[in-house]
């Protein structure tokens, strides 16, 4: 009923039909390449963020900065393995808590080739944990690895690239400073934008049982703690201070005694700026899209005018106020959508064709998720509603006599 | 059928005021054919505007079927011109980009008839106005008279009581004019009531009973 009507309009006046879609389509894709690309973004921040880990706390023992219990200030700390058990089972909001030992500068040789890298030595779960995740054929460091302190290494891509080329690595043996480890797992490639020590893909883990018995380490260097819910991050430091200070007689306020780094701090902060970049670029399309509307309004009133008289015979013959403003709230909203679809098309293919470069481990690839897709949609429908309101009610409120009369 | 007391219709205020109708009070009967004329100006437009729902008085009172229109709301007088009320205009009022058959349907569109059935029952109401065989012609393809039969047409579609027509034939040669009077006598047998704005005498001496207004006021009511 509304559409034939609909395609006379517009047949009537290509120009300006034209060029109102025209308005509409680029509305669109800039909202939809603005937003993509913000949220192409995102993803890579944090996959580049989770590279450490997700909402990790990293714990290195400091030094006592206040007098306590008779026991004076500026006194090192020092932990053992056994205190990252102990935080694990006295604080329940924590889900894993691993000791980690460091060592720099280890000798590694295959064959011809040397590296020289720094060694963890760690437990099995601080795989999940860190994301340090082996590649398909091999594997990362594990229970019966730690029970029997077996001389089996885990080595970071980069290592792997350095040591063996193009040959597989798991399997075969390299020296550590001359003590022979079989590689049991690479490393995935992954993108890390933040680290301690080095990243993972310079890095080689070993079983913690045999790093102590090899190096003669008796205390670790760090702890690596994961909650069950990274939001309750900022508690779990508070009693890590409590169950510490209890067992090493520091103040629990004493809080230059933990060196901590809760990495949801970033994750937090990253969050709060990408809110601030996507609400721009929206806003910044939005404009777009806000000017679209603006002419669909404008073709609409002109369509408006033209078709007074015809308003006014029908609703001589019968037509309801209802009738005419959906009429033209149809018409209004069609062209939107009809422009918006196009749009839409137009920066799938612009996405999809957009070149996998190098940069896309800085700016991420931009995608046009279902979220994207959402807000553009119901942006089109509200512009279109709120474009063609203004017409339709004009037509809606002529006087019948008056509009014949034209 | 309707039935008018002291009913006023004032244009503009002001310097600009215009008293378009004056203290008018008017009853057509049921199955009336009442002819309405006077000079331009007088104000013949304006009442039957009012007479059909499509304005309101200024002041007084308006009963249509018994019931008094000055409570309607948009609805309801769209509804009433909708079923009650048929219009034919002295220029016709056809869409330009409609069909024939097209046009006749638009009150039943409004009515809620099914597309089917309105196709069916505008090509009866254009056959009994003689024009079947241009149910599918635009009305640029048309002559005056043809184009006015549409509209007549049109007026029928909802099989409404009362016919309004304003100078429906003041466009027309006289042999065309002549073929609506007949299609008006014929629909004033059948039972319809009409009120028909006219210069034209062959139409004015068929109606029933004459109303003339002058500046406003009915000036003569009766043959
Ligand atoms: N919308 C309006 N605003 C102001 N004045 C109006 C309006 N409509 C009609 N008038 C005035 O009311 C008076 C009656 O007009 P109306 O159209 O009813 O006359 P009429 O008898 O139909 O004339 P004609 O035979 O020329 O059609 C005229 O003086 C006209 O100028
Ligand atoms: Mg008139």
């Amino acid at each position: 009923m509304f559409l034939p009507q609909f395609l006379r309009d517009m047949r009537s006046q290509k120009m300006r039909t034209f060029l109102t879609i025209f308005g509409i389509i680029w509305g669109t894709i800039s909202v939809v390449l603005l937003l993509g690309f913000g949220v192409g973004l995102e993803q890579r921040l944090y996959k580049n963020m989770h590279g450490l880990g997700e909402g990790i706390i990293i714990l290195w023992p400091g030094r006592t900065s206040m007098a306590y219990e008779g026991l004076g200030k500026g006194r090192p700390l020092r932990f053992l393995e056994e205190d990252a058990f102990l935080l694990e089972r006295e604080i329940l909001q924590i889900k894993y808590s691993c000791p980690e030992y460091s060592k720099w500068d280890v000798k590694l040789k295959y064959k011809k080739n040397t590296y020289s890298s720094l060694v963890r030595g760690i437990y099995p779960f601080y795989s999940d944990m860190r994301n340090v995740i082996p590649e398909r054929n091999g594997r990362f460091i594990n229970r019966i690895d730690i029970e029997q302190k077996r001389r089996v290494i885990f080595i970071g891509f980069s290592i792997k690239e350095e040591l063996f080329k193009d040959e597989p690595a798991v399997g075969k043996y390299i020296s550590v400073n001359s003590v022979p480890f079989q590689v049991v797992g690479v490393l995935i490639e992954k993108t890390q934008n933040s680290t301690y020590g080095n990243r993972d893909e310079f890095t080689t883990f070993i079983s913690a049982t045999t790093f102590s018995s090899l190096f003669g380490y008796k205390y670790i260097n760090n702890m690596v703690i994961q909650a069950h819910d990274p939001f309750q991050n900022e508690f779990i430091q508070e009693r890590i201070l409590q169950v510490l200070g209890k067992k090493y007689r520091f103040s629990p306020k004493d809080t230059e005694a933990l060196l901590v780094w809760d990495t949801m701090e970033n994750e937090k902060t990253t969050k709060a700026i990408m809110i601030g970049f996507n609400t721009f670029m929206g806003i910044v399309g939005a404009f777009t899209l806000i000017v679209g509307g603006i002419g669909v309004s404008n073709i609409m009133n002109a369509v408006v005018e033209e078709r007074t008289k015809e308003i006014g015979l029908k609703m001589a013959l019968g037509a309801k106020k209802r009738f005419v403003l959906g009429q033209f709230l149809f018409e209004t909203l069609l062209i939107t959508l009809v422009g918006g679809a196009i749009g839409l098309a137009f920066s799938y293919g612009i996405i999809s064709a957009f070149p996998t470069t190098s940069i896309e481990e800085y700016i991420g690839k931009p995608t046009l998720s279902f979220g994207v897709g959402l807000v553009t949609v119901a942006l089109l429908g509200l512009i279109g509603f709120i474009s063609g309101l203004g017409p339709a009610r004009r037509a809606a409120n002529l006087h019948p006599v008056d509009a014949l009369r034209q | 059928m309707i039935k008018m007391k002291k009913i006023n219709k004032i244009y503009g205020t002001g310097a600009s005021k215009v008293e378009a109708l004056k203290n008018i009070d008017l009853e057509v009967k049921e199955n009336e054919f009442v002819g309405l004329i006077g000079p331009s100006g007088s104000g013949k437009s304006t009442l039957m505007n009012i007479i059909g729902c499509l304005d309101v008085p200024s002041s007084g009172e308006y009963y249509f079927g018994g019931e008094s229109v000055e409570n309607f709301n948009h609805n309801q007088l769209a509804e009433i011109r909708n079923e009650k009320i048929g219009f034919v205009f002295q220029n016709f009022n056809l869409l330009p980009y409609a069909t024939a058959y097209e046009n006749v349907e638009i009150p039943m569109i409004f009515m809620g008839v099914k597309a089917k059935k309105r196709k069916s029952m505008a090509l009866e109401l254009l056959d009994s106005v003689g024009l079947a065989a241009r149910a599918t012609h635009k009305p640029g393809e048309l002559s005056g008279g043809e184009m006015q039969r549409v509209a007549l047409a049109r007026a029928l579609a909802n099989n409404p009581s009362l016919i309004l027509a304003d100078e429906p034939t003041g466009n027309l040669d006289t042999k065309s004019g002549d073929e609506i009077l007949a299609i008006f006598e014929n629909l004033w047998k059948q039972g319809h009531t009409l009120v028909v704005i006219t210069h034209n005498p062959n139409i004015s001496a068929r109606a029933q009973r004459i109303v003339k207004l002058i500046d406003g006021t009915i000036e003569n009511n009766g043959k």
